[in-house]
């Protein structure tokens, strides 16, 4: 009864074109905000920070990058992983490189550097489209991969081949390197993750996002009426590879604090988000979300249950694991390509008619 | 719609119902067009005149579309030169076009399925938006006020269309005629000076056209857009249209008034007389 939009009305165009045009999820939003940045912080410990909400908040936002250029722009990319290994990479030479740097700065830094590097792959998207654009994309995964293995400038020459995270802080808050306490690790992360889906929700409903759902929609047409093309395809994947390479650089510097390029950011990478945003929804920012947590929660989910507490095999679980999974990725493409995102709207809209569903 | 008119032309010709015929908009000079062995357009020429309602009739596969297509620079003509405004137009890419003042609608229709009906409308007005990537990404300042703006003049056109109640309906679950509408209005909304229209009235029936018919002479009339209109139903373009262009087979058989057209031999032997039964 209380989710309404009745007597909920517009008085500007301003107003109707808001992100939650009803009184009711506005407060739910700002619910979950508060949640996240004022209680969260105080209960997490390292468990729950390393096994839930620092991969959950960052591969939020690798998967927010990839909805926009697959979700909204309608061009597949299988190379989220190597942009995701260009943002860490990029990181971690501003990083050593310039030890006074802000670890922020260089994490955008990371983005950019990714931008740039998603543009000049996207380049090929101007004259090939669908399974042979997923083709180039993946040439460009393992391409970069294959780079960072083989140049030892990258790493600076460590003998491991590994890169690890220095130390740094923001605000006097140790935030990378040894002992880095949850909160802190998951504060930085939160703050990224809430600033950029909020970025992004403004793109994708203003010219810019119009444009590439545009192209998505019907590119003919869409250059007809006056989009160009090549402006809308290249912000995409600047757009998209900004956010994948700050995934990749707190996924290194925060999260993992040391990494092996083929191990962190392979192929299995790539498929990882690319499945979050197919179960998440394609086209949705809320989608991406959904689709991160679903895909962190699950392993944790079935280890508990299967492995603490019915005493299944470690490699049976993992098996169950990647079937589910799956079956799932299966089941969205042909039955909801819109994903949870749009159940979610679907039960909704049903609560929105409650009790009169007519 | 608060429209940038530029200073009204000296009247060359007035109809008789008192609208305005001004001076040439767009020429088309000796236009031919293959694909391989198809000859789809063959050393046609005619003109447009600012203000103006132009028709372009002719049986299926005559090469009307392939004439919109060279229009709106979508088909580069294999010989043959397009005149806009007193200047030969370069070859050009149809976005190009379309900043040029060209907008048009499609003859299987070509919304963005994806979109509600007031993202396509307003993406019809993208060659007007100048705001940058990063004050859109802020949603501030000069994005906002642009957005606001632009959702301003759509909505003036959402009004004119009648189409208020599915403005948040994604297109592609709109019955059809409501997306020839739809359709319209994204064309509409570019404020364009030249307006093409490929067959917005087929498959439509009698209450539907009466209307298509009404929301084209009206932009016709209140924004003295100029129009290229494809249409089949001969009653519709004697009532609309100021001239007419006849086109079978690739060639221009017959050119003028709708009663002169109507009249000449060639034009009933190839067409009409067909359509007459
Ligand atoms: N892209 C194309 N490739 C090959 N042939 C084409 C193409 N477009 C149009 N044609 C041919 O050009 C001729 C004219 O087609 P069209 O302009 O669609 O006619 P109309 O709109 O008058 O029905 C037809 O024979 C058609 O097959
Ligand atoms: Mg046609």
């Amino acid at each position: 009864m209380f989710y309404r939009e009745a007597g909920d009305f517009k008085t500007s165009y301003r107003d109707d074109s808001q992100t939650f045009p009803i009184g009711f999820d506005r407060y739910r939003y700002y619910a979950v905000l508060v949640l996240a940045f004022a209680v969260v912080p105080f209960v997490i410990d390292d468990y729950w920070a390393s096994a839930i909400f620092v991969p959950f908040l960052i591969y939020a936002i690798a998967a927010i990058g990839l909805n926009i250029l697959v979700g909204y722009c309608g061009q597949l990319s299988l190379g989220t992983g190597g942009f995701m290994a260009v943002g860490a990479y990029a990181c971690y030479k501003l990083m050593t490189a310039f030890p006074d740097l802000n670890i922020v700065v260089c994490i955008l830094g990371g983005g950019l550097v990714t931008a740039a590097v998603g543009v000049l792959f996207g380049l090929p998207s101007l004259r090939i489209k669908g399974f042979y654009l997923a083709v180039a994309t993946l040439a460009a995964q393992f391409f970069l991969v294959w780079l960072f293995n083989k140049v030892p400038w990258f790493y600076n020459y460590s003998a491991s081949g590994q890169i690890s995270a220095p130390a740094r802080s923001v605000f006097g808050l140790p935030v990378t390197g040894p002992g880095v306490e949850a909160w802190a690790q998951y504060m930085i992360c939160l703050v990224f993750a809430v600033v950029l889906a909020w970025a992004a929700r403004n793109l994708t409903r203003g010219t810019v996002g119009r444009s590439w759902m545009a192209i998505r929609d019907m590119d003919i047409a869409a250059e007809i009426i006056g989009v160009n093309p090549l402006k809308a395809k290249l912000t995409a994947f600047a757009v998209s590879s900004f956010y994948i390479g700050i995934a990749g650089a707190l996924f290194f510097a925060v999260y993992l604090g040391a990494v092996e390029v083929g191990e962190a950011f392979g192929i299995q990478k790539s498929f990882l988000i690319l499945f979050m945003i197919i179960i998440g929804g394609l086209g949705s920012i809320f989608g991406s979300f959904a689709g991160a947590a679903f895909l962190v929660l699950l392993p944790v989910l079935l280890k508990n249950v299967l492995v603490g507490t019915l005493g299944w095999p470690t490699d049976l679980t993992a098996h169950v694991q990647l079937m589910i999974v799956g079956a799932l990725i299966i089941g969205f493409l042909i039955a909801e390509p819109h994903g949870l995102a749009q159940l979610w709207r679907i039960g909704k809209e049903k609560l929105r008619l409650w009790p009169f569903p007519h | 719609m608060n429209r940038m008119v530029p200073p009204p032309p000296t009247p060359s010709h007035v109809t008789e119902d008192g609208r305005a015929i001004g001076p040439v908009l767009m020429e088309l000079r000796n236009i031919t067009l293959r694909f391989g062995g198809v000859v789809a357009i063959k050393d046609i020429s005619f003109d447009i005149r600012e203000g103006e309602i132009r028709a372009i009739i002719g049986p299926n596969g005559a090469g009307k579309s392939s004439m919109l297509n060279v229009i709106s620079g979508f088909y580069r003509p294999t010989e043959g030169e397009v005149w806009f405004e007193g200047a030969r137009r370069p070859p050009m890419r149809p976005y190009k076009v379309a900043r040029q003042g060209i907008a048009r609608t499609f003859q299987n229709i070509a919304l963005f399925s994806g979109m509600s009906t007031l993202d396509n409308i307003m993406t019809g007005r993208i060659t007007r938006m100048r705001s940058s990537l990063l004050s859109q990404a802020l949603w501030w300042g000069p994005a906002e006020r642009e957005e606001s703006a632009h959702r301003e003049a759509v909505e003036k056109i959402i009004d004119f269309l009648e189409i208020q109640h599915i403005r948040k309906t994604p297109v592609g679950r709109l019955p059809y005629g409501l997306q020839k509408r739809v359709e319209l209005g994204r064309a509409l909304a570019a404020e364009p000076r030249l307006l093409l229209l490929d067959e917005p009235m087929a498959g439509m029936n009698v209450e539907e056209k009466e209307d298509m018919s009404r929301f084209i002479l009206d932009v016709n009339d209140e924004f003295g857009t100029t129009i290229v209109l494809i249409e089949h139903d001969m009653g519709v373009v004697m009532d609309l249209s100021d001239r007419v262009v006849v086109m079978d087979y690739g060639r221009k058989i017959g050119d003028g008034p709708p009663e002169e057209v109507r009249a000449s031999k060639d034009v009933i032997d190839a067409y009409l007389g067909v359509a007459h039964d």
